[in-house]
């Protein structure tokens, strides 16, 4: 379930922020995304969000969007996994 | 090449047309908003492999966006709807391919396609989204819903467009419009879908399949 929703977390972040497929794979937990990535603008976070409700079938409040969630890799993977285990 | 076109509302608009007044014309409803600007050059690129397949494209602004001398402020999905209308029946469209959420204003009487069709209510989630998120980087606080209050009533910036009151409350409501028109996914093209880029690209070989598809379909 979680190496699933691993690999198809990378996949979107290649796909929203045009990175190419091994930096894509090269993200560990630690990778910083928000505040790090310069792609990373508030319009892309608002088309990163909109495609991980899409791709995931999750529902994500305005609320959780934070540094906490979107820190990080591996922050932003372990908010969907949890998302998803509440499903 | 361009063209202009007559659209309803003060002045003529543009398109690029590949014209050689072949039997098969395909009217091309682009997406909205950033979509647009992202898929322009996919969409372009899709007309010249139309083009050595024998078919005739048109690729029209919507009022407000792009080249086009309206006001976006003025537009609707009412208005978009008129004049993809118009630039159907000016260029005698044979066939229509909506991208996106053009598939919330193209014309229904036509046979194609429509590519990845966005419904109205997730095109404005998300730029209620951004905005919400710049105006907290800015340490203000506001949310998604009275924004949308706020824009159903009186119209609303968002992400640098200004949106009427109408545009707003259409596309809270809007869904995709196909009536038997072919619904193609992003997996037919292959590669990745070019409007969640927050750079616009280009991708020859997904211009190549989607022409392919479309000639094909019209064959059989």
């Amino acid at each position: 379930m979680t190496n699933t929703t691993d690999t198809a977390l990378r996949s979107l972040l290649s796909d929203v922020l045009s990175l190419a497929p091994a930096r894509a794979a090269a993200l560990t937990a630690d990778s910083g995304l928000f505040g790090a990535l310069p792609e990373l603008d508030s319009m892309a976070v608002a088309g990163l969000l909109t495609e991980i409700e899409d791709r995931f079938d999750i529902v994500i409040d305005d609320d959780e969007v934070d540094g906490d969630m979107l820190g990080t890799y591996g922050d932003l993977l372990s908010y969907i996994t949890r998302k998803l285990g509440q499903a | 090449m361009p063209a202009t076109w007559p659209c309803p509302g003060p002045a003529d608009e543009l398109a690029v047309v590949f014209d050689r007044a072949r039997p098969v014309r395909l009217l091309i409803v682009p997406p909205l908003f950033e979509e647009m600007n992202r898929t322009r050059r996919f969409l372009v690129e899709t007309q010249r492999q139309l083009d050595t397949l024998g078919i005739d494209s048109m690729l029209p602004d919507l009022p407000g966006c792009n080249e086009s001398p309206q006001p976006f402020a003025a537009q609707s999905l009412g208005s978009w709807r008129d004049a993809m209308a118009a630039a159907a029946r000016h260029f005698g469209a044979t066939h229509v391919l909506a991208v996106r959420g053009g598939a919330l204003v193209f014309p229904t009487s036509l046979p194609g396609w429509v590519l990845e069709p966005a419904k109205g209510a997730s095109i404005l989630r998300q730029l209620l989204r951004a905005r919400v998120l710049t105006a907290r980087e800015a340490g203000r606080e506001e949310n998604s819903a009275d924004l949308l209050e706020q824009g159903r009533n009186h119209g609303l910036e968002l992400a640098g467009y200004q949106l009427s009151a109408a545009l707003v409350a259409g596309l809270d409501a809007a869904v995709p419009q196909d009536e038997g028109q072919v619904v193609l996914r992003q997996a037919a093209l292959g590669g990745s879908a070019l409007w969640l880029r927050s750079e616009p690209g280009e991708d020859a070989a997904q211009s190549a399949n989607l022409a392919r598809i479309i000639a094909l379909d019209e064959g059989g």
